[in-house]
């Protein structure tokens, strides 16, 4: 028998995590750890550190600041359905609505769907238009970072030992910025992303643009923000850009390939037209 | 009759139904959860496309004492999994075809211990030769493991009087190709086979065919018939899947039972594998030339089929002639040849799937013949009239179609139902328009001849009990199962329409060998129509036999049935009405010439496909689908009605979505319910299925089969309409995105590589 | 360690190893078989059950995950319900494997949102894999439920 502990306190886990960080396992909601223990058995951990009982981790609060802070441990049927994440930070309600399917929502976690670090992980994308800082805490405190430092590489994220990741935090939309997400799936639901963009991309006075970010999935080694791209539009009218050289500049910030869904031919391709729709017109799925 | 206004009363409620609901059918997988003698069993395979076993290294890091091991030696009988031709080893002995072959079985009462078992042996293999992993490398013959590669080669031939106009025909050649699809059955293969006290080896589990099952264990473990009892056990789908390869699994559990002292043994794949070793659709590449007058009549139809039969024979052959009898569709025309060859190569052999090598050689005719439209400047949909078979004239295997040819009735109403004419227009002024999307409507119209082609059924002689029980009921003894057609409702409706009795006087017997005689496999849309007949046949016999209390003729009253059939009950086996088919009046089948009368009965359809193209991403929505068909009679047209929805969206994946990806050892590489996408819910919204019935079919009440008649005409319907919207021709399936995004930027090149 | 939980109502005690699959603990230590395994990732819904009245896949959910939980599965659907009456009214089971995951998911579907439209209905079900039915019929058969079902 697996050693498996519940604990009912943040503190409790972090000391565990803290004691013998080799030992434990996550387990969030356990719709990647459960998949992985299926399909490689061989590899079960000698413990696991189960996250679910841990009410510090869960819900949604809005702080009078007007920032937003979720849970790791939030599920996401719970982030698909919050009315302040539906007004105010709507990608991300929609990202959640496409995780999987309903089943899948009600037990994944947002900070499951991150720290398992996939390329194609439809959240990711959202946090990052959103520029969505992340906390971790440990035995030793709490810190917080940006989320787009959060990816370290393949499937690596800066986690350290004894480490785990207790929110995200979300700050409010500049008025009037135009938002965009959408996934390209390999079919019309519980589908893994081909392509994923969310962007968030706000307007000075003139009607240019001002600090936009695309984030994507699928299109390179971690989820990742188009920064090029983003720098190359600063001050411009969004539709001023051309195709052409929307592709150019995409070149620089992704590196799709191809595998068992897609090809880095068509991924290339539909990052580029994607990001000229989220140019022309807000949209989420 | 169509989807929405439904008339209920010739829809009695599927027997099987609220124990399906509340999930008290037991599944292979549900039986013996808890028995104490149970052993696990898993497979050892090989990792080679091809090559020779030279050892076999069982690893000391695990305690074999207590394993119960099975190699080829260990075969008691001959060492190959009985079907066409034995040229496929129940397991692998020296020389072997293809990565996933079985080599070693293993079986534990332990779960763990048995995987443990399984990651330790090690097979010493060789690879001999080069592997051919396609129909191209094949025939160009580098490595031939048979001679030519080939299988089987079948012609059909057909010529007469062309029509002389004067002027020439207008030609159009197409070469396409279609890949494999998993018939992806939720519940996953598996057996459990045990050694009873009586001598009996007794095996169980999800198939359609238990008389193949048994067939494959007599020859593999050289016992009598009379030792051996095959049971099915409720089958979570098949759809072809489960035609062959529970001979094979049976097989290994049965040989793994025998060496654990007749202890049960327990093999169910697990989905990897199910996905990785199982047979799947055929893949298939098609060469079409076809020609015709000006006024659009088709003159000639020159048709190069091949099949891509994977490592051994298996079923290939019989899937062949089936894709080259509806090769040529639904269409007069006086010249005809069909070319059908079923290739090697060093893919895990594929097998029968729902349409059974019709889906793919109608796929290329009805994509031909759109494009033969288009150059001789006519509608699609008028073109396809004009060709459409009628009574009276001689069909492409020389047959003269029948009475019952209600090819163009079908067309009427799908055109009539779909707005056809409508809708095309609106699609293009939409498409002029220039929006984001593109809009297009296609077309398809097939027939599906419904039974053993050819002198199949006669071969087979099918035999079907009806027994008179202890209760007062008839109990009705055939091999066929329920596998999710409703067999198990529309079997016991047609027994118990002719024998004039309430439904629940009529029971349907277990699946067992040892009480069912052999009425043939549960494949090629011939249960309801063949075995049906039978029963209606058997039926009125029965009628005759009743006692006294029964009367003759007039129906009885209930009690005095009931009390008849105890009565006869009591007389034992003597009881008992057996009816065998015979072959019904018509022209021969000439398996040299694919001359004659191939089918019993085609039913007809006409399937209508609008699409929208998204133009930023290339995917592909069904805005509508429309289905008609002629099927002569719907026993019980809400199980017809789904058996054709569930037909048309397997044909919709197949269409769009399902792609099996080969490894470098030619096995599938996305073996993963994550990776094989079939369409969920979100992917699939109405489908308009109109029933027209002429009751002038060869089964119950002028019935016809219907099961794989729905698989043929989605993926042409589909890959017309998206010619339609976006003016490209396709050459293979699926259309994903990916491959219609690369066909456009090729096209476009084509385009302006000739207008510069 | 043992988790005590309801399933079906009535107080349960496992023993098994906590990482097992509810799905096991279910069909092996409760002897509850009418819950199916399809794939064992996720993917087909068959092992679907509630949790707590959620929708959840029981092949996915660790049984140490449950202490005090509520677990609903098809054998805690009866016969009478609006739910299981549509689906046979309807002809929406063929081979059955899936059905039962059909049928909870859809129990939490109409859970959630009584008046579901045929739209809601294909998202509703959209984790759960039918490889028989082309799914017309269980549409079919959802909304004549949502239509039997009491309305507050
Ligand atoms: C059928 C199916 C469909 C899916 N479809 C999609 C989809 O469409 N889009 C998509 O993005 N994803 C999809 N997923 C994956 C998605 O369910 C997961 O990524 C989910 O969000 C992970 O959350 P969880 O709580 O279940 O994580 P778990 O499985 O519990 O954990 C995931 C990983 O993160 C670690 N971890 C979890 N929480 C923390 C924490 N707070 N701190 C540190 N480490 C932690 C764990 O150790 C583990 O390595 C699908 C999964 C399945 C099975
Ligand atoms: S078995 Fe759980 S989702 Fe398929
Ligand atoms: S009824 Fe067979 S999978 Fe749904």
């Amino acid at each position: 028998m697996t050693e498996w502990r519940r604990p009912r306190h943040l503190r409790e886990a972090l000391e565990l995590l803290g004691e013998s960080p080799d030992r434990y396992r996550i387990v969030a909601g356990g719709t990647d750890v459960m998949v992985e223990r299926h399909l490689h058995p061989e590899n079960a951990p000698a413990g696991w550190l189960d996250i679910s009982g841990l009410s510090e981790l869960r819900g949604i609060a809005r702080l009078e600041t007007g920032e937003l802070r979720v849970g790791a441990m939030t599920p996401l049927s719970a982030v698909r359905e919050d009315a302040a994440v539906r007004e105010s930070w709507p990608l991300l309600a929609a990202s959640a609505a496409v995780t999987g399917a309903p089943a899948i929502q009600n037990r994944a976690t947002l900070g499951g769907n991150i720290c398992n670090a996939s390329p194609a992980a439809d959240n990711p994308p959202v946090l990052l238009a959103y520029g969505a800082e992340i906390e971790i805490a440990s035995a030793g405190g709490v810190r917080r970072i940006p989320y787009s430092a959060f990816h370290a590489g393949y499937r690596r994220t800066v986690l350290g030992q004894g480490e785990m990741v207790t929110g995200l935090w979300l700050k409010p939309v500049p008025r009037g910025s135009r938002q965009y997400f959408r996934k390209v799936g390999t079919r019309a639901a519980q589908a893994i992303t081909k392509v994923g963009l969310a962007a968030v991309v706000p307007f000075g006075p003139d009607g240019t643009v001002r600090g936009a970010r695309f984030g994507f999935s699928s299109v390179a080694e971690t989820p990742c923000l188009a920064r090029t791209t983003a720098a190359a539009l600063e001050g411009r009218s969004p539709l001023a850009v051309p195709s052409g050289e929307i592709g150019a500049l995409l070149e620089q910030d992704i590196a799709p390939i191809s595998d068992l869904r897609s090809t880095g031919a068509y991924r290339r391709q539909v990052a580029a037209r994607l990001v000229r729709e989220a140019l022309q017109a807000g949209h989420f799925q | 009759m169509r989807s929405g206004e439904r008339d209920f009363s010739r829809n009695p409620l599927r027997l099987d139904g609220m124990d399906k609901i509340l999930g008290r059918t037991p599944y292979l997988d549900d039986l013996h959860l808890r028995d104490p003698d149970l052993l696990f069993a898993a497979t050892v395979r090989t990792t080679l496309p091809g090559g020779v076993l030279e050892g076999i290294d069982f690893g000391g890091g695990t305690d074999w004492s207590d394993m119960t091991v099975v190699t080829a030696r260990d075969i008691p009988g001959t060492n190959a999994v009985r079907l066409l031709e034995n040229d496929q080893p129940v397991l692998v002995e020296r020389e072997f075809r293809h990565a996933g072959e079985a080599a070693v079985l293993l079986a534990h009462p332990d779960r763990r211990r048995l995987r443990k078992a399984l990651l330790q042996v090690r097979l010493a293999e060789r690879p001999a030769g080069v592997p051919v992993f396609t129909i191209e490398a094949a025939l160009q013959g580098q490595a031939e493991t048979i001679p030519g590669n080939t299988y089987t080669e079948y012609r059909l031939e057909k010529s007469g009087p062309r029509q002389e106009t004067g002027h020439p025909d207008t030609v159009i050649a197409v070469e396409v190709e279609t890949p494999s699809q998993e018939q992806l059955y939720i519940e996953p293969q598996g057996m459990v086979a045990r050694l009873a006290p009586d001598g009996v080896v007794r095996v169980e589990g999800s198939m359609q065919c238990p008389y193949y099952v048994l067939d494959a264990l007599v020859q593999c473990l050289g016992l009598p018939a009379s030792r051996i009892q095959v049971v099915q056990t409720a089958t979570g789908g098949g759809f072809g899947g489960k035609e062959d390869f529970p001979s094979v699994i049976a097989c290994h559990a049965a040989l793994l039972a025998l060496r654990a002292g007749g202890r049960p043994v327990r093999l169910v794949l697990d989905r990897a594998e199910d996905l990785r070793v199982t047979p799947k659709r055929h893949p298939s590449r098609s060469r079409v030339r076809l020609a015709a007058t000006p006024e659009g009549r088709l003159q000639s139809v020159a048709f190069d089929f091949d099949l891509d039969g994977g490592a051994y024979r298996t079923l290939s052959p019989v899937v062949l002639s089936r894709g080259v009898i509806h090769a040529p569709g639904p269409y007069r025309c006086p010249d005809v040849r069909v070319t059908g060859r079923a290739v090697f190569t060093s893919h895990p052999p594929f097998g029968a799937f729902r349409g059974f090598g019709a889906p793919q050689s109608i796929f290329a005719m009805e994509v031909a013949m759109d494009r033969l439209a288009s150059r001789l400047e006519m509608d699609p949909a008028e073109f396809r009239r004009k060709n459409l078979l009628c009574p009276g004239d001689t069909g492409p295997t020389g047959d003269i179609a029948g009475e019952d040819t209600h090819a163009r009735k079908a067309l009427d109403v799908a055109l009539e139902r779909s707005g056809y004419a409508r809708r095309r227009t609106e699609h293009e002024a939409w498409n002029r328009a220039g929006g984001p999307t593109r809009r297009g409507i296609g077309l398809a119209t097939f027939c599906h001849g419904a039974g053993f082609t050819g002198n199949g059924e006669t071969h087979l002689a099918s035999r079907v009990t009806l027994a008179a029980t202890a209760e007062g009921k008839v109990e009705l003894l055939v091999s066929n199962t329920e596998i999710g057609q409703g067999a198990a409702t529309t079997l016991v409706q047609v027994a118990a329409e002719a024998l004039g009795i309430p439904m629940d006087l009529v029971v349907f017997g277990p699946v067992d060998t040892a009480r069912v005689p052999n009425s043939g496999p549960t494949v090629a849309s011939r249960t309801c129509m063949v075995v049906g007949k039978l029963l209606e046949k058997a039926a009125r016999r029965f009628l005759e036999q009743l006692p006294p209390a029964g009367g003759k003729g007039n129906a009885p009253g209930r009690p005095d049935f009931q009390e008849a059939c105890r009565k006869l009950h009591a007389l034992g086996g003597a009881g008992e009405v057996t009816e065998t088919y015979a072959a019904p009046p018509g022209p021969a089948w000439d398996e040299k010439t694919f001359q004659g009368r191939a089918y019993a009965s085609y039913a007809w359809a006409a399937y209508v496909a609008e699409v929208e193209v998204d133009l930023v991403t290339f995917e592909t929505r069904i805005l509508h689908f429309t289905a008609v068909q002629e099927i002569g009679h719907a026993v019980n047209p809400q199980i017809a009605l789904g058996q054709i929805e569930g037909g048309i969206v397997q044909g919709i994946g197949w269409a769009l979505l399902e792609n099996v990806v080969w490894n470098g050892s030619g096995v599938m590489a996305n073996d993963r319910l994550a990776t094989y996408i079939i369409p969920t819910s979100a992917d699939i919204d109405g489908i308009d299925v109109i029933l027209l019935e002429e009751g002038q079919g060869a089964g119950p009440r002028g019935a016809k089969g219907i099961g794989e008649l729905p698989m043929d005409g989605p993926a042409p319907a589909i890959a017309n309409a998206v010619r339609h919207a976006l003016g490209v021709d396709v050459d293979r399936l699926p259309l994903t995105p990916e491959y219609l995004h690369a066909r456009l930027a090729e096209q476009q090149e084509v385009h302006s590589w000739l207008s510069k | 360690m043992a988790v005590e939980m309801t399933i079906n109502g009535l107080p349960c005690r496992s023993t098994a190893d906590p990482a097992c699959r509810l799905l096991d603990v279910l069909r092996e230590e409760f002897g509850l078989p009418g819950t199916k395994e399809g794939c064992g990732e996720g993917e087909c819904g068959a092992c679907a059950v509630l949790v707590d009245g959620q929708l959840a896949n029981s092949c996915l959910v660790p049984v140490g995950q449950l202490e005090g939980a509520a677990v609903t599965t098809i054998e805690g659907i009866p016969a009478n319900s609006p739910v299981a009456q549509a689906f046979l009214a309807c002809g929406a089971t063929q081979c059955g494997i899936c059905t039962p995951g059909m049928v909870m998911a859809t129990v939490a579907l109409l859970q959630d949102n009584p008046r579901c439209t045929r739209e809601d209905v294909r998202r509703g079900l959209s984790g759960n894999l039918c490889r028989c039915t082309g799914y017309a019929r269980i549409y079919e058969a959802v909304l004549q439920a949502a239509g039997d079902l009491p309305h507050d």
